[in-house]
């Protein structure tokens, strides 16, 4: 639905870039949609302001205006000033001066507390610790049961006192109950709540003087709006947070909230959520977020979707990209991964995952059609598997085999390979761009040269 | 301004009106306070577009709403601020209103269930929201039945179950990872022969990004149809108040995998401004029908236009009462 900021630039400095010189006007018009691709991003208006106002420094400073691809530069430095804003690496969890570790997760209604702290425990567990989940949301409906369940599922301990008792006092005696049995962490599922609840906000702030918490995480919705800012300034006044997990980015909301607060609280992002199952919470990539912030497409991400709908011993996606970036991609890969699309959802949305493919897909919507892969496929199962693994043995024969095996014409095939061997070497370049971490050039010009659409 | 036929006054309600009462000193006090000061200089338009913004209106249509009034107030060489608060209020009223011209009118018909499914996206505040359209529905002294569609996430069906008591309403549920579909069966059935005025589905949340689950909401028609041709007779869609522009794809894309009739705003009890019904209705057209305000089963209003501008934006009057 948004057009993505590097198209955008891209058509900005095309239209420009006709006048043959570029001056600090026409880098105003950029930032411009620089800060538009901010705010239909959800970014916070002054964080906006602010964050176009360095990237517009640093690019007067960086002779955007005698840049050949001006698009590129610019685009280059806002992800830059993103990754600083978001922090540069990962952020683990604080350590207690004495167990347990004590992990209270607050937030508003609905942001996904009481899942959240399930895939925490889920994943505290599998580095081997012994956590125990306990139930303080006494107000929600079923909200005890609910965390209860998820214990259930996973097989670990929840503390509850049903609803009678009050939130301070369960965390307390969870401690104790804790300490008593060795378990360590103890993790808090609160109940959710409006920051502008004064009892409910000072209710908060009774837990965390009564068990003093290592970890306040504030839990937030990836698809917040504006607001975002004002919810995360009120918890962390009132309750002090330490961390933030962002929630739902299995979405396909841009995630500017995530910016914002961290922007303007400093609160680092410590997990995000990407679905509904307990295993579903990764650390927090700084530079994968602010590829998305920007629209620039996430080819690890794309891959990792894919991953999901794949059984059983597949690759590490980290590992399949690297052989991806290295250029040792084949026919059965591609062929392998169509099939995955496939079952992962409409082709239109897939593609936007794709670096650069939004411009084009925009001018070729009409002959999108999920026909195309059903043609790929023909062609594909049509090779031997020598003749899939070093595509360059199809000569003119081969090439006439494999046409009437899928019922496709001969320069169909060719065509299939031409892409392909395109699509061999973009990936190869982007690999040696993400070592360096700069974007390939390849990118901007609003095409994947490796899918026939 | 007051929905007479909403009109309940009790402890809930003054709650309702101080959370209002603290939206109110936020941006839209603020919108007002740029018409106080009376100055319609290129200042005022920069202000007045930053604060539609930070009300989650979305640059699209704070770019539209912001132009056509310096337009309007240009062409017609207004100087009177209080004349141009009054152009852009009616702008965006139109805006709304515009959207409400799609809302269907639907009639009970006797022995028929009138069958609403309710969907959105995870957190919305979906089965809080049911239990509020059962509340709303009974307030007309129609019988309710509510179905534990939700068949997912842990304890949605106790938290449904929860509400049908201290409402009085049955609920049709199955078992926790069950079929939805066998659930809205089974209800559709239960609600036939008991002769209920109003059934409300319940669905689990689901991202619309998920293919599947999407078709799924698809196949839960395709059920509910057996029973009852035309149903559901109303398919209402959950957005936080909270939301973003994200909001506006959701709508959208929902509406791809069920006909959505109607939309349902819910948390408008925070601080949020809920300026996706803008973006929503401008670009989708799909009408705004119910507003959520609160964790009580009568925090429910029907959505109008004017209230609802003139509440949020211009900090006048209480979005459920008087």
């Amino acid at each position: 639905m948004f057009e993505s900021l590097t198209d955008r630039l891209n058509e900005t400095f095309t239209k420009l870039g006709r006048k043959g010189r570029l001056t600090e006007q026409d880098v105003d018009e950029a930032m411009r949609e620089v800060r538009r691709a901010l705010l239909e991003a959800d970014v916070n208006f002054k964080v906006a302001k602010d964050f176009v106002a360095a990237v517009r420094e640093r690019a007067v400073g960086q002779d955007v205006l005698k840049s050949l691809t001006p698009a590129q530069t610019v685009i280059g430095i806002a992800n830059e000033e993103l990754i600083k804003v978001l922090g540069e690496d990962v952020e683990p969890l604080r350590n207690p001066d004495k167990p347990p570790q004590i992990i209270m997760l607050v937030g508003l209604q609905g942001s996904g507390k009481t899942t959240h702290a399930g895939k925490l425990a889920l994943h505290l567990r599998k580095g081997g610790r012994a956590p125990l989940l306990v139930a303080a949301d006494v107000y929600r409906p079923a909200a005890v049961k609910q965390l209860e369940t998820l214990g259930k599922q996973v097989g670990i301990p929840v503390y509850e006192e049903g609803t009678t008792s009050s939130p301070v006092v369960i965390a307390e005696h969870a401690v104790a109950y804790a300490k008593e049995r060795g378990l360590n962490p103890v993790i808090i599922d609160t109940a959710g709540r409006l920051q502008i609840d004064d009892a409910l906000m000072q209710e908060l702030v009774d837990i965390r003087e009564t068990v003093h918490p290592t970890e306040i995480l504030l839990v937030a919705d990836a698809m917040t709006g504006q607001e975002a800012v004002g919810v995360a300034e009120t918890f962390h006044t009132r309750v002090g947070a330490t961390g933030l997990i962002l929630t739902k980015m299995d979405g396909d909301a841009r995630g500017g909230a995530a910016l914002s607060i961290r922007a303007v609280t400093g609160v680092p992002i410590k997990f995000i959520g990407t679905g509904e199952k307990l295993d579903a919470l990764e650390p927090f990539y700084p530079n994968r977020l602010a590829s998305r912030i920007l629209g620039m497409g996430d080819v690890l991400s794309l891959i990792e979707r894919a991953q999901q709908t794949m059984t059983g011993e597949e690759e590490d996606p980290e590992k399949l990209q690297q052989r991806l970036m290295k250029g040792q991609f084949t026919l059965e890969d591609f062929l392998s991964q169509l099939q995955k699309i496939k079952q992962m959802g409409p082709l239109s949305q897939i593609l936007e995952m794709l670096p650069g493919v939004g411009q084009q897909l925009r001018q070729a919507k009409a002959e999108i059609s999920d026909d195309a892969y059903k043609h790929i496929e023909a062609i594909i199962y049509s090779m031997t598997a020598d003749e899939r693994r070093n595509p360059e043995i199809i000569g003119k024969q081969r090439t006439a085999r494999i046409a009437k095996g899928s019922g496709r014409t001969p320069q169909e095939v060719k065509a299939l390979l031409k892409q392909f061997e395109e699509m061999q070497k973009m990936m190869a370049q982007m690999g040696k761009f993400a070592k360096k971490g700069k974007m390939p050039p390849g990118l901007g010009k609003g095409g994947f040269p490796g899918l026939p659409f | 301004m007051i929905f007479k036929f909403f009109k309940r006054k009790s402890q809930p309600d003054v709650q309702i009106e101080q959370t209002l009462e603290k939206t109110r000193r936020g941006v839209f006090s603020e919108i007002s306070r740029l018409f106080d000061r009376g100055r319609l200089d290129e200042e005022f338009y920069e202000e007045l577009e930053m604060l539609l913004i930070q009300a989650d209106v979305g640059w699209d249509v704070s770019q539209k709403l912001v132009a056509d009034l310096r337009q309007r107030v240009e062409t017609l060489n207004i100087e009177d601020s209080a004349l141009a608060r009054d152009i852009l209020r009616e702008e965006m009223i139109a805006l709304l209103e515009f959207s409400m011209r799609n809302r269907q009118v639907k009639i009970l018909q006797r022995g028929v269930p009138f069958v609403i499914m309710v969907v959105g996206v995870n957190g919305v505040g979906k089965t809080t929201s049911i239990a509020k359209l059962a509340a709303y529905h009974q307030g007309f002294g129609r019988s309710v039945m509510l179905a534990a569609g939700d068949t997912f996430r842990a304890a949605a069906i106790d938290q449904l179950k929860i509400w049908g008591d201290r409402l009085g309403v049955p609920v049709i549920a199955g078992e926790q990872g069950g079929d939805p579909g066998a659930v809205v069966f089974d209800a559709m059935q239960a609600a036939h022969a008991r002769n209920v005025d109003v059934l409300i589905v319940d669905t689990a949340g689901r991202l619309h990004t998920k293919h599947n689950l999407m078709a799924e909401l698809g196949k839960l028609r395709t059920i509910m149809q057996k029973t009852v041709p035309d149903a559901p007779q109303e398919t209402i869609l959950v957005i936080d108040a909270t939301t973003g522009q994200n909001g506006l794809v959701q709508a959208n894309e929902f509406s791809k995998s069920v006909k959505i009739s109607d939309i349902l705003i819910a948390k408008l009890d925070g601080t949020a401004k809920g300026g996706i019904a803008f973006a929503v209705a401008k670009e989708l057209g799909t009408p705004i029908s119910y507003i959520g305000t609160g964790e009580k089963a009568v925090d429910l209003a029907e959505f109008r236009p004017d209230v609802y501008v003139d509440s949020l934006f211009f900090g006048e009057g209480g979005l459920t009462d008087d």
